[in-house]
């Protein structure tokens, strides 16, 4: 504990975390309240995957007008709960020409990423004040940790995600996985760039990476997807999905094609390390956009009594209105074809997030320097549009000749 | 024995202030990386010496989160976990068909490489005595994103420059080797 007492001695903005919990000496009731927040995020984030699949089968269900899970529990709601057991109890098969540790570990390494981002997620706390909550006395975040680098640790964390899938797919031993897992890693790699780039607004906008402070500037409905241009959002909304391998990007586990994709060979309680990864994944999702687009749990507290379970009633209902639309669009749209999806990401996504990144700070420099703002967005948008002639005329003069080359070569009809 | 010497190196930088928990922490990082390292070389299946290349990154970004750098701890996984060790296993999963041990691998050049392996150690060994020597390196707070970004962006401009111009022409020369048209 000592050390942990000289980081946070050390200025307002320690390693660890910036809650003014962690400020100060530390005893062991302050210890107490962290492993209870942590306990409180597992058990919340476990308890929210189960019911996310139970929703996602019966939503899907509807959509399709079939009936869905129905039997276990009122409407079904155990299913999940029964699937869990059935896993749990199925023999464990790990395949001859697999190479054992590795494909041992990858499930862990989807798994784990999954939960930690959730720490970063401020789940609660009043905005209209300094976002804190008081517990036993003491003042802090709802939240498990609040590090300076916040939303970096997101990215970072997704980028490990990529080894769960990647080393999946490898260990089996078997094509259909390999060929699953490196469609897999290849769209995850390409979609983080723009995912990335579209979060880097917003720090443009928040002036901040953590969390709790790109929160604390959304309070009063002054939301990032407005402040930023909506733009940035409906790339993060794009390149999440895609991250998430969630359809209509779901060429990772494409069964027409690949069977179950990287996780083919795997079953028993291995596969739903997977499976609950995924969802999990799905709801660390939602709530990294609603922490940095719509506010996190800012919004009105109508109440005095209990006025902290406003702020998590606000965050719980724009994490479902994600949710909602992740099952939705699963229920929609048909899936990308691979070279589509590929096209999407490099050639628009990262363009456009890009471009905009640059007008942002363009308007964020005109600001500062007093310029007069209608002029810089006009050629910011011209330097886009030209910028997005240029690139569109040489993608297309590049596929002509390649295209015209083909013929040559081999005399297929351009 | 490196470990060792370096925690007595680390107690005294601190001149007295009991900072145990990153010593100890320091240590077992340390011995990971080394050992990680040392199957890195020794292991004859490629893909298992990128993974042990994985645990000596992740041991370099643990060092600086305990050296207060939390963004160049948070960058290293970002960019040398999530990308570049990435592409070696693309590019071996690519290529490769087989499993298990890698015949191919061969260890011929083991003197060749011991022999790189050491002039880089003695020219880095070399640099930091010779800069720091008795030096005592003040413990300082750890350093925001700001700071960084505050001194990548005035200071330190001109050669920040440099770098990702240099970067952007290999990044051109890529593209140029590997395009067909």
């Amino acid at each position: 504990m000592s050390a942990v007492t000289t980081l946070a001695g050390m200025g307002d903005r320690a390693v660890l975390a910036a809650d003014p919990l962690l400020r100060g000496d530390i005893d062991l009731g302050i210890v107490g309240i962290v492993v209870l927040k942590v306990v409180v995020a597992f058990a919340l984030l476990l308890v929210s995957v189960m019911l996310m699949i139970w929703f996602e089968r019966k939503l899907v269900a509807d959509m399709h007008n079939r009936i869905g899970p129905a039997v276990a529990g009122p409407f079904g709601i155990l299913q999940t709960l029964a699937d869990g057991i059935k896993l749990f109890f199925k023999e464990d098969l790990i395949p001859d020409r697999s190479d054992r540790a590795v494909f041992k570990l990858a499930p862990y390494l989807s798994l784990v990423p999954a939960f930690l981002v959730f720490a970063i997620v401020p789940i609660g706390g009043d905005f209209s004040g300094d976002g804190t909550v008081t517990w036993f006395g003491e003042r802090t975040y709802l939240q498990v940790a609040d590090p300076p680098v916040g939303v970096l640790f997101f990215l970072a964390l997704s980028s490990i995600a990529v080894y769960g899938v990647m080393l999946a797919g490898w260990s089996s031993g078997s094509k259909y996985p390999l060929l699953g897992s490196v469609r897999a890693s290849a769209q995850m790699i390409s979609y983080e760039a723009a995912l990335g780039l579209a979060i880097a607004t917003v720090f443009l906008t928040s002036g901040s990476l953590s969390t709790h402070d790109i929160v604390a500037t959304q309070v009063e409905g002054n939301w990032n997807v407005l402040a930023t241009g909506v733009v940035p959002f409906l790339v993060f909304l794009v390149a999440g999905t895609a991250e998430l391998n969630r359809p209509p990007f779901d060429l990772v586990e494409a069964e027409q094609e690949l069977v179950g994709g990287f996780h083919t060979e795997y079953s028993s309680l291995r596969f739903a390390l997977f499976f609950l990864a995924e969802f999990m994944n799905v709801i660390t999702m939602s709530a990294i956009a609603v922490t940095l687009f719509l506010g996190g749990p800012s919004g009105p507290i109508l109440t005095d009594t209990l006025g902290w379970v406003w702020p998590i009633l606000w965050f719980s209902v724009k994490v479902f209105a994600f949710l909602f639309g992740f099952v939705w669009l699963r229920a929609t749209l048909p899936r990308f074809r691979y070279d589509q999806l590929m096209d999407l990401g490099w050639k628009v996504l990262i363009p456009l997030s890009l471009g905009w990144f640059l007008l942002i700070a363009a308007m964020r420099v005109a600001d500062a320097e007093g310029w007069p703002v209608a002029p810089v967005v006009v050629v910011g948008l011209a330097g886009m549009t030209l910028g997005a002639v240029l690139l569109s005329g040489a993608v297309a003069k590049a596929r002509a000749e390649r295209l015209a080359d083909l013929d040559a070569t081999e005399g297929v009809d351009a | 024995m490196t470990a060792l010497a370096a925690l007595e190196g680390m107690d005294r930088l601190t001149s007295g202030e009991a900072l145990v928990a990153q010593n100890v922490a320091f240590a077992i990082m340390a011995i990971t990386m080394v050992v990680a390292a040392l199957r890195m070389v020794t292991t004859r299946n490629v893909v298992h010496a990128a993974l042990y290349l994985v645990v000596v990154l992740a041991g370099v970004a643990g060092q600086f989160l305990l050296l207060g750098a939390e963004f160049v701890g948070v960058t290293q996984v970002m960019v040398y976990i999530g990308a570049i060790v990435v592409l070696f296993l693309f590019g071996i999963m690519l290529t490769k068909g087989s499993f298990g041990e890698d015949d191919g691998v061969s260890s011929e050049k083991r003197l060749m490489a011991g022999l790189v392996g050491l002039l880089v150690f003695g020219v880095m060994a070399a640099a930091l005595v010779d800069s720091f020597e008795d030096a005592e390196v003040a413990r300082e707070a750890p350093s925001t994103t700001a700071e960084v970004s505050d001194s990548i962006f005035s200071t330190y401009i001109v050669p920040f420059e440099a770098v990702s111009v240099l970067l952007l022409a290999a990044l051109i020369g890529a593209i140029v080797v590997a395009r067909k048209d």
